[in-house]
């Protein structure tokens, strides 16, 4: 399911240009499933399973299920609808360069968005 | 070529005691309605409010850019200053402009830091005000992000801004008005939404004085966004309850920026306040 970020964000040229400069890698914790999103060049080079033994990553967003579901619903309820909101309240947390993830904010929260009214959680 | 009716011009003034050059843009003749921009941003959030002939028929709208925000400088020797707005400093800010423009008991409108102006100016000078209308307002907006990398040379401070700022617009927003809104952020000065964030979750709490404001002499009008994660609906809909006689509506679908971010559904909300105001 997430792994379709990778055409939605590489077939935008607008948001690719975004990110000409962001080069980082992400762990984008979805419930207890965490998956490292490689960024190159504002493009994205590879989504995996986070590995069982090591994965390094620069920073990392992490969320509930339940967060992710209403924030990639195609009309998310109010407090779900930005990460920037979900941190507010309580539903998704950023740890590890925060700067560097920062920097690359308003790229990372267009990213995001993409998959909105395309997720549905695995189990559907 | 459409050439608007906005008029924009520069005052020279002393603000705080100190000489400044303050930019302010008006349109129509009628009540004075004054408008405070947010934090870091500038007067063109008011755009559609000065080029609407129903509202500018019978107000005399008028926008000015803060100081350090817009096409308003910041005073002679800011290089060596930190920005920081203050509760005193804000309300004497708006008093003094109000004055200066000999305006006969406007009516201030603010946004966020703004709409929580509007409640000190209630309760401090509540007989210059015919009535006050905030927009976002609460007595108090908790701190949920960090706000010095607002201001950090490793960090491009406009994209920053315009980061912090995205969601806070409504997601229903036209993206024409969305975008212009965050392009005014992305062209704040350095460090200008930080200072102006000193004042809204830090330095302008007005939970405790809010019981006072006599809104039978200045009525409080509040609008507030359903999506606003910021300054909540709960929150203004604790702030309307601590003043007796404020009117809260709730405004659906939209954001933090309700004059800018959706100017078309925002006229919904602000016309029978205006009405209210103005007589029918």
């Amino acid at each position: 399911m997430i792994e379709k970020l990778q055409d939605l964000v590489n077939g935008n040229p607008g948001l690719v240009r975004r990110g000409k400069w962001t080069n980082a890698v992400m762990l984008l914790g979805i419930g207890n499933a965490n998956w490292i999103i490689t960024i190159r060049a504002g493009q994205i080079e590879a989504i995996a399973p986070e590995g069982w033994t090591v994965s390094p990553y620069d920073f990392a967003i992490r969320g509930t299920e339940e967060a992710w579901e209403k924030f990639w619903s195609p009309l998310p309820p109010p407090m779900h609808h930005d990460i920037s909101a979900l941190v507010r309240a309580g539903k998704v947390r950023m740890d590890g360069d925060i700067d560097m993830l920062l920097a690359n904010f308003l790229y990372l929260k267009l990213v995001l968005e993409q998959l909105r009214g395309h997720y549905a959680p695995e189990a559907a | 070529m459409q050439i608007e009716p906005i008029i924009g011009r520069y005052a020279r003034m002393e603000i705080h005691g100190r000489p400044h050059r303050l930019y302010w843009e008006e349109s129509g003749k009628g009540i004075p309605l004054l408008c405070l921009h947010t934090a870091g941003s500038d007067g063109r959030q008011f755009r559609a409010i000065l080029n609407d002939l129903d509202i500018t028929s019978r107000f005399r709208v008028i926008v000015f850019d803060m100081p350090w925000h817009g096409k308003s400088s910041p005073p002679e020797g800011f290089q060596n200053e930190e920005y920081k707005l203050t509760t005193d400093g804000y309300v004497d800010l708006v008093v003094t402009v109000a004055k200066a423009l000999d305006l006969d008991r406007p009516v201030p409108m603010g946004c966020s830091i703004g709409g929580r102006v509007v409640l000190e100016l209630a309760k401090r000078h509540p007989e210059m005000f015919r009535a006050v209308i905030g927009l976002q307002s609460s007595a108090f907006a908790q701190r949920y992000f960090p706000i010095d990398p607002l201001h950090k040379p490793n960090i491009h401070g406009g994209e920053m801004c315009a980061a912090y700022c995205y969601g806070l617009v409504g997601p229903v927003a036209p993206m024409k008005e969305r975008w212009e809104t965050l392009w005014h952020y992305m062209q704040g000065g350095p460090g200008v939404f930080k200072g102006d964030l000193h004042f809204y979750s830090m330095d302008g709490d007005v939970s405790d004085r809010l019981g006072t404001i006599d809104t039978a002499q200045c009525p409080v009008y509040m609008l507030t966004g359903e999506y606003d994660y910021s300054c909540t609906p709960q929150a203004s809909k604790e702030t309307a309850t601590l003043i007796e006689g404020a009117e809260l509506t709730i405004m659906e679908g939209m954001g933090h920026f309700p004059m800018s971010e959706d100017p078309k559904k925002f006229k919904s909300y602000l016309i029978p306040v205006l009405e209210k105001i103005a007589g029918p």
